[in-house]
């Protein structure tokens, strides 16, 4: 029985550990400037988890083994502990633990302790059951407001119907292009392209419930909360065509909403973007 | 002590079954037909009935058609061979009329009771569009819904005063059997999971009701002989839903003719209700804006403070405001 | 102290008629066993939902028998739709998390072993035990009620985020009714286990046997007193947030409801709420819950672990240290499943520090159990082989938190099926092996006959390697970005994953078939059992100087003294290899 459970052990660790290593399943390519911290955090941290992963299982196999029950008369070792071993182990795994997680502050603190550069392309993008718009600015460089669902006057204390979505007739955002000099020239579309190599920030808004957008090969998620703005900035720097995916269970298609992003060249992404006016 | 406690509990299961009991009987009550509806129907002169006609015209500029972007799913892209799609609301006929226009009998029909047609009606979705975009169904009738797409759609009407439902069908299911107990008009459908997607159900008591084709016309047939008020109700140009109403005679074998015109409005009907405008939230600085989404989000500070002090809790509530 | 127990004595007379014996007790033992069935049945329901959902991911089209008469509109033809997934999920992690996972380890063996473990006759306030007892049964009651409403179970997931849990039936199937149901169950629920709360604390402090200092308390009693202190303060606030909730919900309050919502094209009207404010307050309790179900895990494993062993814990104090530190930062924490939520980020880096600071006494915890196995006489009985696997578990499901305790990486991994291994490993798995620990350690003191080994070790072997096989793989989808929750898997990404989630679903099932001979074994020892001795296992504490099951009054009238700690074997001079705590016996290294 001991050899059983030794054995059982070390097979189950081996082969767990065997599939990190062969990275049989992996991480997609990162096409973003500040995906490569992230990724080397990770193998960081695989590496020195992955040790004591092995190390903690492999000690506990043998032990299991070794200290079985031999039926020789032998008394287990009378023993309350070491206090010195205790404290190594406890000053040990402080200076791991906290460590590690010091060492990828320079990553949080890059992608969300400072904002974009002012020169970023700033993109708004919308999250709803179950689908996401995303609305450039057009040529003013200014999003126009946004009037959905009914507002509450605090004057009055009532509800105003505000609302001019209309998701059948394409108005997703229920922008008012008559009589919002800024929304004339937004652009709606429900595909996110950008330019390659270049900064953007996201400003991630929901009309509904909690979303998350999530691209993986950009290393990127972040929840849509209705009632904020959230801003991210990103930089890609591989061209492609990429999905994003909603993370957070927004509902009963959550599974379904997706929408493409694409990575284009700079004349690429400005004819695509002409054309997307157009058709507004 | 003992038999009070027990008397406690005995309360307390109660009202849970009590509870459960409620919701037991709720079930049914959607399905149940109203209570007319079971009286025997009216027997009506076959030989003495007539029918209006009409034809539901436009005036004014040539609404705007919006596209529709179904980038997010391919499945319906490809249906559509690439080719772009637009909007149904607001479309016109090439000969100036509307099409998709529901015309019913709004009064008049009252004294009578129609038996519920064992037939149902279809909905179909086919290219990630809802066929037909408007059409009529009487009260206890069966709505068949039926998916030619390869893709899960999900059918979510938006009823006010039926029951609101959202189901799911996935490629190749079985037609979905619903029915809508009250009459309402119109009901809008939705899809969530393709948000364009949109059909309107117009649910009556009488069997008197039509929609306008592609020559904007519609035949009502079948009216005993009486006074009826006729209604035409239309989605609307990009402005929401618009209603005209008419009153028509109808004598014995009498074919009354009923146009209506729906005109055009330059700018939108719903920014006359329009309330106090509201200062765009986005007309700050990026670095503001930055500093705003910091300093908006004290929730964390505020879950804090929830174990001592509450002092925080309505500033949070006033920064959540838009 | 003495004087309180004569009292409890004279009080406590055995009822002879059937209701206030076995339905109505006031008896730990039989509300113990209540509760243990009460989350025995949980536990299959739940584990029915977790095979349906494994179902349906890997043949969305099948056609499941009987499933339509159970709900005709979420599984039309008995094919699970979307929404009905996410009914079976919602569903699932309550079942599992409320009343699987809190009630077993805590209600049930807690309140079986805790009075006996100290010397007491029964709990301090047995009306409370009652009543905290059948509180729960009417949460369960209310909970199961949402499977056959019209509507269907709601479809928010265990953590229900508003808006999507607060604006109503317009956010989906399931969210109109069944949805009030369910934040009426869980506050229903938040109060018994608050009841329970404070009679565990109460009886912890006051009930103890003459000489049993905190020190020498078994490590099962402060696991279960821990949990107590966490359950009373973290209860409280998931109370306080399912009223908001359910006031949002129907009484047109705005605390979770920001302004401007148009869910399905319908206009919410409310506004000034935060969603945030939700999930700061459901995690306050989310996270401590996690500990709520895994400490009374931890004190199980290393009681048993010491007591088949045949060797003192190793470093007595440092674990009870350990449990308390996670006690403590269990509060301090809650921020770390909201990284990406739209938190600032800069309390997101301060809960990740402190999350980090949660994992040494876990650390600790873990090199102690393996430090008792150095230099041990292992006897490998089934209720040893479980604590050994929670401790392979435990390190498992453990060290994944790392990963997703830092922010940077938590972007990637967040609500990915890297989560899903990690807490169905750690919090799951693991707590699931403790409470399996437990019944095959104490069943025999329960009901006087011994549960059959070689039952008991088959099932060990496929639950072990089953859950392996379930819940490592889930690793690697996270690498691969799986999103959780999803009901089908359509993106371009997912799709060469599905041989991945075929080999899951078939290790479920197996696993989930398994856990049948673990049934079958429970309820024919229950009759056909070898008849247990007093003490079967040899083993240390107090519960087992008592007949098998012990009588109505526990100690017959008499109050033990004790002289020794919980986990006195194998002293050197010693007649046994184990020395019983209330053996007046002299110890030459006694601490």
């Amino acid at each position: 029985m001991a050899l059983a459970v030794a054995l059982v052990v070390v097979i189950i660790t081996l082969l767990s550990g065997y599939f990190f290593w062969a990275h049989t399943w992996w991480f997609p390519i990162d096409i973003s400037k500040h995906g490569g911290a992230i990724d080397r955090q990770f193998t960081l941290t695989l590496i020195i988890t992955g040790i004591i992963f092995v190390l903690a299982q492999l000690a506990l196999a043998y032990a299991v083994w070794r200290y079985r029950d031999r039926g020789d008369g032998r008394k287990a070792r009378y023993s309350h502990g070491n206090n010195k071993l205790e404290a190594t182990w406890t000053i040990a795994a402080t200076v791991l633990f906290i460590g590690l997680t010091l060492m990828g502050y320079h990553i949080w603190a890059g992608i969300h302790f400072v904002g974009a550069a002012p020169g970023a392309m700033r993109v708004e993008v919308w999250g709803q059951q179950f689908a996401w718009y995303f609305r450039y600015p057009g040529p003013d460089g200014q999003f126009g407001p946004v009037h959905i669902g009914d507002k509450y006057d605090p004057a009055t204390g009532k509800y105003i119907d505000d609302n001019k979505v209309d998701d059948a007739t394409g108005n997703y955002l229920g922008l008012d292009r008559d009589h919002d000099a800024a929304s004339k020239d937004d652009i709606v579309t429900a595909t996110l392209a950008v330019p390659v190599n270049q900064q953007v920030e996201l400003i991630l808004r929901s009309k509904d419930v909690t979303h998350s957008f999530f691209v993986r090969e950009l290393r990127l998620k972040q929840d849509l909360v209705p009632g904020m703005e959230i801003p991210i900035h990103f930089t890609a720097t591989k061209t492609g065509r990429f999905e994003i995916a909603c993370a957070e269970l927004c509902g009963l298609g959550h599974y379904k909403m997706r929408a493409f992003f694409e990575v284009m060249t700079e004349p690429d992404y400005q004819k695509w973007l002409q054309n997307m006016a157009a058709a507004q | 002590m003992q038999r009070k406690i027990f008397l406690t509990l005995c309360c307390v299961a109660a009202l849970v079954f009590v509870g459960c009991g409620q919701k037991e009987t709720t079930a049914p009550e959607e399905s149940a037909t109203p209570a007319e509806q079971t009286a025997a129907p009216t027997p009506i002169d076959q030989s003495t009935v007539g029918s209006i006609t009409g034809k539901v015209s436009f005036q004014g500029t040539k609404p705007k058609v919006a596209r529709i972007m179904m980038d997010q799913d391919p499945v319906c892209v490809e249906k559509h061979g690439g080719q772009p799609v637009y909007a149904e609301d607001g479309e016109l006929n090439s000969n100036g009329t509307l099409p998709n226009v529901f015309v019913y009998v709004k009064a008049g029909a009252e004294k009578y009771t129609f038996a519920t047609p064992s037939t149902p009606v279809e909905l179909d979705q086919d290219g990630c569009m809802y066929k037909p975009h408007v059409l009529g169904i009487m009260v206890g009738q069966t709505l068949s819904i039926l998916t030619k797409d390869a893709t899960t759609h999900n059918i979510h009407p938006m009823p006010k005063d039926n029951r609101e439902w959202n189901m799911s069908q996935a490629p190749n299911a079985a037609p979905l059997d619903q029915k809508f107990s009250r009459p309402e008009i119109m009901i809008p459908v939705k899809c969530n999971q393709h948000p364009w997607m949109r059909a309107y159900i117009g649910v009556t008591k009488n069997p008197f009701f039509a929609v306008t084709g592609s020559d904007g016309t519609y035949t009502i047939e079948g009216l005993p002989p009486g006074d009826y008020t006729i209604e035409a109700w239309s989605a609307g140009f990009g402005s929401g839903e618009v209603r005209q109403e008419l009153k028509v005679t109808v004598g014995a074998k009498e074919s009354k003719t009923a146009d209506f015109t729906f005109k055009g409005v330059s700018g939108s009907i719903r920014s006359a209700r329009r309330g106090p405008e509201f200062a765009p939230a986005l007309a700050v600085s990026r670095r503001e804006r930055y500093l705003t989404w910091v300093k908006r989000d004290n929730s964390s500070l505020a879950a804090f403070c929830l174990l001592g002090e509450t002092s925080n809790f309505s500033g949070l509530v006033r920064s959540q405001l838009i | 102290m003495a004087e309180m127990q004569a009292e409890i004595v004279h009080r406590h007379e055995a009822p002879k008629a059937f209701i206030w014996k076995y339905i109505f007790s006031l008896d730990h033992k039989v509300i113990g066993i209540q509760y243990y069935l009460l989350a025995l049945f949980s536990v299959f329901v739940g584990l029915t939902l977790s095979i349906l959902m494994r179902i349906h991911l890997v043949w969305p089209q099948a056609s499941i028998p009987l499933l339509d008469k159970v709900s005709p509109l979420g599984a039309p033809g008995g094919v699970i739709s979307p929404e009905y997934y996410l009914s079976l999920l919602t569903l699932h992690g309550t079942i599992m998390v409320f009343f699987v996972l809190t009630t077993a380890p805590q209600g049930g063996f807690g309140n079986y072993f805790l009075p006996l473990q100290i010397g007491a006759e029964d709990m301090a306030f047995p009306r409370l035990n009652m009543l905290s007892f059948w509180t729960t049964f009417a949460g369960l009651a209310v909970l199961m009620a949402t499977f056959f409403i019209h509507d269907g179970p709601p479809i928010g997931g265990w953590t229900s985020y508003p808006p999507l849990s607060a604006v109503g039936g317009a956010a989906g199937p399931g969210m109109a009714v069944g949805e009030t149901l369910w934040v009426v169950s869980i506050a229903i629920f938040c109060v018994a286990s608050m009841l329970g709360a404070i009679n565990f604390i109460a009886t912890t402090l006051d009930l103890r046997a003459r000489g049993l200092s905190l020190m020498k308390l078994p490590l099962t009693c402060w696991a279960w007193f821990l949990t107590a202190i966490l359950g009373l303060l973290s209860f409280a606030v998931l109370l306080a947030a399912g009223v908001l909730l359910l006031l949002d919900r129907t009484g047109g309050t705005s605390f979770f409801i920001p302004g401007g919502l148009l869910v399905s094209d319908k206009p919410i009207l409310h506004s000034g709420g935060s969603p945030l404010l939700w999930q700061h307050l459901f995690w306050f309790f989310g996270h401590p819950e996690v500990y709520i179900a895994i400490l009374p895990g931890m004190g199980v494993t290393s009681h048993v672990l010491s007591t088949f062993a045949r060797k003192p814990i190793f470093g007595y104090r440092a674990m009870v240290y350990a449990m308390s530190a996670i006690g403590v930062l269990g509060f301090c924490v809650w921020g770390h499943h909201m990284f990406v939520s739209g938190m600032s980020p800069y309390s997101a880096f301060a809960f990740s520090v402190l999350t980090m600071a949660i994992a040494i006494p876990s650390a600790i915890k873990t090199f102690n159990w393996i430090g008792t196995l150095l230099g041990a006489k292992i006897r490998f009985s089934t209720p040893m082989l479980f604590s050994i696997g929670f401790v392979s578990l435990f390190v498992t499901g453990g060290l994944s938190g790392i990963f997703l305790g830092q922010p940077p990486l938590d972007i990637y991994f967040h609500d990915t099926y890297f989560v899903l291994a990690h807490f169905h490993m750690i919090m799951g798995v693991a707590s699931i092996f403790g409470i399996f620990t437990a019944t095959y350690f104490w069943f025999p003191k329960m009901f006087g006959r011994m549960m059959n080994e070689t039952l008991g070790k088959i099932h060990f072997w496929i639950t072990f390697v089953g859950v392996y096989a379930i819940f490592m793989p889930m690793h690697y989808l996270g690498l691969e970005g799986n999103p959780r929750r999803y009901a089908e898997f359509i993106d371009n990404f997912l799709l060469p994953l599905m041989s991945v989630h075929r080999f899951i679903s078939i290790a479920a099932f197996i696993t989930g078939a398994a856990q049948l001979i673990f049934l079958f074994n429970l309820i024919w020892s229950l009759f056909k059992g070898k008849k247990a001795t007093e003490n079967p296992w040899e083993a240390t504490t107090l519960e087992w100087t008592v007949p098998s099951p012990p009588p109505f009054d526990n100690f017959a009238g008499k109050h033990p003294v004790i002289y020794h700690g919980a986990y006195e074997f194998s002293v050197p001079g010693a007649e046994k290899d184990y020395i019983m705590q209330n053996s007046p016996e002299e110890v030459a290294a006694d601490h």
